[in-house]
């Protein structure tokens, strides 16, 4: 078993060292970006003084690498730092107002942090079962009328642009059948079902964009190891096929499925941006458009942050899960 | 709320437009009554939004401040007259209108049970122009030399020179009545005099107001128990939930999907033309601009009609080249009309001199939404007169620093000013930092000094009346057109008679003055 621990622990180190190389590209790729806070919150009234007094006030003169390690050293300590449009603004009368914990970045991500994970984890619940189900059906009847249709929609599913298959479902959905709101506008207050039923809408979006994925390597981890001399001896014992499949083929062809589950829950969180804007969802996608949109830089900064870190923790859990669920892995010679 | 796109559809629909604009006016005069939460899905709302008015700039915190939680000292009604929202009254103290005395109402008290009082006029308006304090309306508040308490309910005011329009200026969105002493709490918490007070507020998300029992403008306004904002940036998303129902009304409402909200009877469409005005400034200090029959021949060489019709898709109202809009007390409706005529273009360059004229126009859709396409239109009718118009696409990022008033010849828009005299000082005066043409003009500068100070309405209308003449004859900027407000509303609600122009949304107080129908 201690073994095991050392990978892991080896996976984790790698994963900070990633983080760390992700957090240069961000703070690098953000401070390319043309325009600044200043000018665009100034927007027409972006006199060259203004600029000025409001680049001074945010610290925005500074030489990068200072910025770079001023922002890192933050981190560390658990601190985002502030969110420039928050903090800009509750100035009063020259001195600084005691702000109400709204201006502090984490303060304002958490609530949208905690959206965004009830909509991955809405969309996780519909969609992993499904997709691993019709994966296990597209193989047992596979090269049929029944596996073609399957392969078709999720493919052309994924194959579509967001929020073309968020337009298609709002239209047939809420308008055409208002079954579903239109807008997910889900708040503090609301209990779990209303909160369900704002979300079901995205949540479909997001599961006919990452079903295919799942559903695709199912059917073909399990159509693969079909032809091996184990399955053959099943079959020969008089197994019936989809008990064949569920007790012999599954368990074998769980790695490569359990990688691609993590791929995909990962999107859940980091690919939710469109979808969240065409539903109006408070959840991070939202909060990053708004503030890419006035170079809040902090917060955009955060949110890349935690795009990344989730990728880099979800993958390391299903490298995990891999070597948990592979003896192979489990006791390496 | 399901309807089809069908023909039969439509003229069913049609067919419903029809029958509900024989029967609206009868639901006009209906009288309004209190009930009914109201829900707006709103555009431009930001996640740096916050009580300080002194930072609004757009309407999410337009409705939500100034619409329903707080209350300035005038407020222009919806037929455009200036009444009183937090004084009672006021009149000048001086002929010069240099002195305006204020008598603030009685009995009004602040969501946190303050009595409202001089005291708090005189430190709300001090917050525009304090050490550091980065506000709007601090060219309004600055005019002001003295402050005085000269009442238990009277304030007074002494500009440093005489300002005609001062009341009216002191309805901006932007001044709007803090509880003194308590300013601080009042914008992190929003703590108004205004019918709604604050029950939820998430910024760039939402925000929740319930109607406060017992206000000055029972029976006049506030008929809504509640008003909720739902802010929604996107314009195709803010469509599906109003056709879905999920809100009442939605501003801003995308002119190309217009049809199929006009093909819903349950949606009105209603828009207005306020002085929301494009423009493609020149600076009139540099050559070719500086010689007037250049301007002339620009002037010319321009379709108006046709910008209205392409760029703005007939939402709007041709301009000829007048800053002042339609929603302005001194709109000038006679202004001689500057045609599409090449060969007069043709005449006036002949008189500068020139054969044929090559310029660059800076143009990007930061300016205004078609900015670029408005750009290529009058490059296409000004050949007709042997005008080359060279468009330059720019960046739009840094559009406001890099380009406009950089470039000798740019595209721009701006929102207007409830004033003639706040829109001529912001952007005709000589010597004032957005004088987009470099306007120096010697009449007009006479002009704009005798009006500010003018009280006498017949007057005042003669000198703004000879100062539009001059922009639109000689001025530096294309004014090609006004663009109108539109928004959208389910049939649910009831409004008066009259639209407020100033802003979208029936000027931003559709919670205060809308209904149940």
């Amino acid at each position: 078993m201690s073994s095991i621990f050392g990978i892991i622990l080896r996976r984790i180190v790698l994963g900070v060292l990633t983080l760390f190389v992700v957090s240069l590209l961000i703070f690098a790729s953000v401070n390319m970006l043309p325009g600044d806070f200043a000018q665009a919150i100034l927007g027409q009234g972006a006199t060259p003084e203004a600029v000025e007094s409001i680049r001074e006030d945010l610290g925005l003169n500074k030489h990068p690498v200072q910025r770079y390690l001023d922002w890192l050293g933050g981190i560390i300590q658990g601190d985002f730092g502030v969110s420039f449009a928050q903090a800009n603004f509750a100035e009063y009368g020259g001195t600084s107002v005691e702000l109400g914990g709204i201006a502090s970045v984490a303060d304002q991500l958490a609530p949208r942090f905690k959206n965004t994970m009830f909509l991955a984890g809405v969309s996780a619940a519909i969609s992993v079962p499904l997709s691993v189900m019709l994966g296990i059906l597209a193989a047992l009847y596979s090269n049929s009328v029944f596996d073609r249709a399957i392969n078709i929609s999720t493919l052309s599913s994924i194959s579509s642009p967001e929020f073309f298959l968020a337009y298609i479902l709002i239209l047939f959905l809420a308008v055409l059948n208002p079954i579903f709101p239109s807008l997910s506008n889900v708040y503090e207050g609301m209990t779990f079902w209303e909160k369900l039923d704002r979300t079901m809408l995205p949540a479909l979006t997001l599961t006919l964009i990452v079903t295919a994925h799942m559903m695709r390597m199912t059917r073909a981890a399990i159509i693969n190891l079909m032809a091996s001399p184990y399955i053959e001896m099943a079959r020969l014992k008089g197994t019936a096929p989809l008990m064949i499949i569920i007790r012999h083929a599954l368990p074998n062809s769980l790695a490569p499925i359990i990688n691609v589950i993590a791929l995909n829950l990962a999107y859940l969180i980091t690919g939710v941006v469109v979808v969240e804007v065409v539903f109006v969802y408070p959840g991070i996608g939202q909060l990053f458009v708004d503030s890419v949109k006035v170079r809040d830089i902090p917060i955009v900064q955060a949110c890349c942050l935690i795009f990344a870190a989730s990728y880099i923790l979800l993958n390391l859990l299903a490298d995990i899960m891999t070597i948990l669920s592979n003896p192979r892995l489990r006791h390496p010679k | 709320m399901k309807y089809d796109i069908s023909r039969r559809g439509a003229l069913k629909a049609g067919g419903a437009l029809v029958a509900a604009s024989a029967i609206a006016p009868q639901l006009l005069q209906a009288q309004p009554s209190r009930g009914g939460d109201l829900r707006v899905g709103a555009g431009g709302a930001n996640t740096s939004d916050s009580w300080d008015a002194r930072t609004h700039s757009d309407l999410f915190m337009q409705m939500a401040c100034m619409g329903s939680v707080f209350d300035c000292l005038t407020e222009i009604a919806a037929d455009g007259t200036l009444v009183g929202e937090l004084a009672e009254s006021w009149e000048p103290g001086s002929a010069e209108g240099d002195v305006w005395i204020f008598n603030l109402r009685q009995g009004v008290t602040f969501h946190n049970g303050k009595d409202f009082g001089p005291e708090d006029v005189i430190e709300s308006l001090q917050l525009h122009v304090a050490e550091g304090a980065k506000s709007a309306a601090k060219p309004i508040v600055e005019q002001i030399s003295t402050m005085e308490i000269t009442g238990p309910n009277q304030v007074t005011l002494t500009l440093k020179g005489g300002n005609a329009g001062f009341p009216t200026m002191l309805a901006d969105y932007h001044i709007v009545m803090y509880p003194a002493g308590m300013v601080e709490d009042a914008m992190l918490n929003g703590i108004g005099t205004g019918l709604f007070k604050v029950e939820t507020f998430d910024p760039g998300v939402r925000f929740l107001g319930s109607r406060v029992e017992g206000h000055y403008k029972d029976g006049r306004a506030g008929w809504f128990n509640s008003i909720e904002m739902i802010a929604i940036n996107d314009g195709t998303a803010r469509m599906n939930a109003l056709l879905t129902g999920q809100v009442d009304a939605i501003n801003r409402i995308d002119v190309k999907t217009e049809s199929l909200l006009k093909a819903n009877p349950n949606i009105e469409i209603f828009e207005v033309t306020g002085n929301q005005h494009f423009t493609f400034p020149m600076l009139t200090n540099i050559a070719p601009f500086d010689d007037v029959n250049v301007r002339k021949a620009l002037k010319h060489s321009i379709d108006r009609q046709e910008m209205v019709d392409k760029i703005l898709r007939g939402h709007g109202r041709v301009s000829y080249d007048n800053p002042i809009g339609p929603a302005n007390t001194y709109f000038h409706e006679g202004l001689e009309p500057l045609t599409y005529d090449p060969d007069k273009a043709k005449f006036y360059l002949k008189q500068a001199g020139m054969d044929s004229l090559d310029v660059d126009l800076s143009a990007s859709d930061a300016a205004f939404v078609g900015a670029v396409d408005a750009a290529q239109l009058y490059q296409a009718t000004a050949k007709a007169a042997n005008i080359n118009i060279n468009v330059v696409q720019e960046a739009a990022d840094g559009y406001w620093s890099n380009v406009w008033l950089k470039k000798p010849w740019s595209a721009c828009y701006w929102s207007g000013r409830s004033t003639e005299d706040w829109t001529f000082s912001t952007a005709y005066e000589l010597g004032v930092p957005w004088n987009d043409t470099h306007w120096n003009n010697a009449r007009f500068q006479e002009l704009l000094l005798l009006g500010r100070k003018e009280i006498d309405p017949d007057k005042s209308r003669e000198i703004y009346n000879e100062m539009q003449t001059l922009i639109s004859q000689e001025g530096g900027t294309i004014v090609p057109m006004y663009a109108n407000y539109v928004d959208a509303a389910s049939t649910k609600l009831a409004h008066g008679p009259d639209l407020g122009n100033v802003y979208q949304m029936d000027t931003a107080r559709i919670g205060e003055r809308w209904w149940m129908a």
